[in-house]
């Protein structure tokens, strides 16, 4: 009986770590081997070339624009939705989580549909007072929060409902208002649950390819991003850049869910 | 400061919470709303607080109207009844929060906390967190917390409804106390009746979002206006188709004129207290409430014949009917000043 169990379980042990170990860990560690194998110099030499900078820094500065539009939205309409009763707040909350379960490309399609500045609906409008966005820097961005829209909402949310509102009140009736209340009470009360909602933003933006192929236009050294630059490199024959430039994407997984972890652990110490 | 509800009444879509309800809670006085759970005391109060609008009637703080103000410039202190603690904040930082928006001097504001820690025993607590409290400390801090503004009112909701007995005892005692020394107009509400008769100057006893009656916690109990107020601030028995208080029943061995036969089902000891279960010969079954000293003189066991009567001087009222034996009518006697 005893060694039944013993073996059942080292059983599903090595199973499990056999299956994380084929899906994830081999791949990515033969990225890792693949991209220093010619020596860290010629992987760094990969990555700094003129057009690889511009799409990292390019996808850097997107992902903060979309990463701060994500945050001040998430947090108002986490809010919006704990705080006050109103007809369609679960409409709403739906099409909140919509990002989640739709495809990438199907979000880049529409965005052109509405942007394009020869057939879209708003696109020829911007278009006349010299503004693109498809093909540009705006519909990177757009795309950006588009796809990581409901991370921040997801997490502050729960965090708001299990909370509750009498912190809030009780600062109410200390004579706070309501812009102090919501530095000095909500935020602090938040602070954890958004770290980890604009981490996930973070790094779901950073690694979005489908709807970006649609709407970049991938113009090298303009509006080419950094998910776009390993993907050219490793189709036109160049894979070192495309190998070094996965590492580089691959470290920031791992900054990111350092910092997702230490934020996690943090939430549980405060409750 | 005292306190003015006039003709409240709210209801949460389309069931009624409050009806017309009007009182007065004195200046300097502490007044307790009591009554069952889901009755609207806490209504009452968040009304007064301006956490909750009403949907008609008016409060007025001190002469002044107040209805349509904010929370925040009510000049209120309020006691949640889970606290509400500011959990990022220590001690010192939640009794200082209300000093800190108003921005007062700093030097004030440490004066003004550590004074109040001091009032509420919780010097020496002021750098730990809410989370590293217990129950009663967490309670003494929110109202050191909302004594820290110097409200011309303290609400309280539940104030020690989620502590446990030994320790809600002692606080009560100490609540008292401090409203000798603070000296702060205080509303608070309870679902206890022994907290209310133990604490407050006057009771508003509310059922169904209505007021029972208003009065001293004698008053309530000596003369209360309905049957619910009889029943709900104090034991009831029946005797003889009437109302009565169990304490003033008299059990005898021998028969006397008007008084009942009956036989003892049951005895209860509650140290100084003892019960008698009673079952009459009309088969109503009654119970009396005996001082130890009595008990022992009478000497009766289970299965005993007892006579039971009505104390001379004491009062019954009539079972069903709203009208007391004078024939004043038991509903609607206005609250006593």
């Amino acid at each position: 009986m005893k060694a039944r169990r013993l073996a059942l379980r080292w059983g599903l042990r090595l199973f499990c770590l056999a299956y994380v170990g084929f899906l994830v860990g081999v791949p990515a560690g033969s990225v890792v081997w693949r991209a220093l194998s010619p020596g860290f110099s010629s992987a760094w030499n990969a990555v700094t070339t003129p057009a690889a900078i511009h799409a990292f820094v390019l996808t850097l500065e997107s992902a903060a624009l979309a990463v701060a539009l994500n945050t001040v939205f998430g947090v108002g309409m986490a809010l919006l939705l704990a705080r006050r009763r109103f007809p369609g707040a679960s409409l709403l909350e739906a099409l909140v989580d919509l990002p989640l379960s739709l495809s990438p490309v199907v979000v880049g399609l529409g965005l052109v549909l509405l942007w394009s500045s020869r057939e879209g609906w708003a696109g020829p409008w911007l278009a006349a007072r010299c503004i693109e966005v498809i093909c540009a820097c705006p519909g990177i961005v757009i795309a950006s929060a588009f796809v990581s829209l409901p991370y921040v909402v997801r997490e502050v949310l729960p965090v708001l409902q299990e909370v509750g509102d009498e912190q809030e009140q009780a600062a109410e009736t200390l004579g706070a208002g309501a812009l102090t209340t919501f530095w000095r009470i909500t935020l602090p009360t938040i602070r954890w649950g958004l770290a980890y909602g604009v981490l996930l933003t973070t790094a779901r933006i950073l690694g979005e390819f489908g709807a970006m192929s649609v709407v970049s236009g991938d113009i090298v050294s303009r509006t080419q991003t950094f998910t776009q630059f390993v993907s050219d490199s490793f189709t036109n024959f160049d894979p070192a850049g495309a190998y070094a430039g996965a590492l580089l994407l691959g470290l920031l997984s791992v900054a990111v869910l350092a910092a997702l972890s230490f934020s996690r652990s943090r939430e549980a110490r405060i409750r | 400061m005292s306190i003015t509800v006039q003709s409240i009444s709210k209801s949460f879509g389309t069931a009624p919470a409050l009806h017309d309800v009007t009182f007065e809670v004195p200046a300097g006085s502490l007044m307790a709303l009591l009554g069952p759970s889901g009755g609207g005391k806490s209504t009452i109060l968040r009304i007064i607080a301006g956490l909750e609008e009403p949907d008609s009637g008016t409060i007025a703080i001190d002469g002044e109207e107040v209805t349509h103000l904010p929370a925040r410039t009510r000049g209120i202190g309020f006691c949640f009844q889970h606290y509400a603690p500011f959990r990022h904040m220590t001690v010192w930082e939640n009794v200082a929060f209300g000093l800190k928006v108003r921005h007062r001097p700093k030097a004030e504001i440490a004066e003004r906390v550590s004074e109040l820690l001091e009032l509420v025993r919780l010097d020496g607590f002021s750098r730990r967190y809410p989370a590293q409290l217990s129950g009663g400390q967490r309670q003494r801090m929110a109202l050191a917390r909302a004594l820290a503004v110097q409200p011309r009112v303290l609400l309280l909701d539940e104030p020690f409804g989620a502590l446990d007995a030994q320790v809600r005892k002692e606080l009560r005692t100490w609540l008292r106390e401090l409203h000798e020394r603070v000296q702060v107009t205080t509303v608070l509400v309870t679902h206890d009746q022994e907290e209310a008769m133990e604490v407050a100057d006057r009771i508003a006893v509310v059922r169904d979002g209505r007021l029972e009656q208003v009065g001293t916690p004698a008053e309530c109990y000596d003369h209360p206006a309905s049957e619910f107020v009889l029943t709900f601030l104090g034991p009831a028995t029946r005797l003889d188709g009437s109302w009565v208080r169990p304490h003033d029943l008299v059990v005898t061995r021998e028969a006397l004129p008007g008084s009942h036969r009956g036989r003892i089902e049951r005895i209860v000891r509650l140290g100084f207290e003892v019960r008698l279960e009673v079952l009459l010969e009309d088969g109503t079954d009654t119970w009396v409430q005996l001082a130890r000293r009595s008990y022992d003189a009478l000497g009766a066991e289970v299965g005993d014949e007892v006579h039971v009567h009505v104390g001379v001087g004491r009062r019954t009222w009539p079972v069903g009917e709203e009208t007391d034996p004078q024939g004043q009518s038991l509903v609607g006697v206005p609250p006593a000043p």
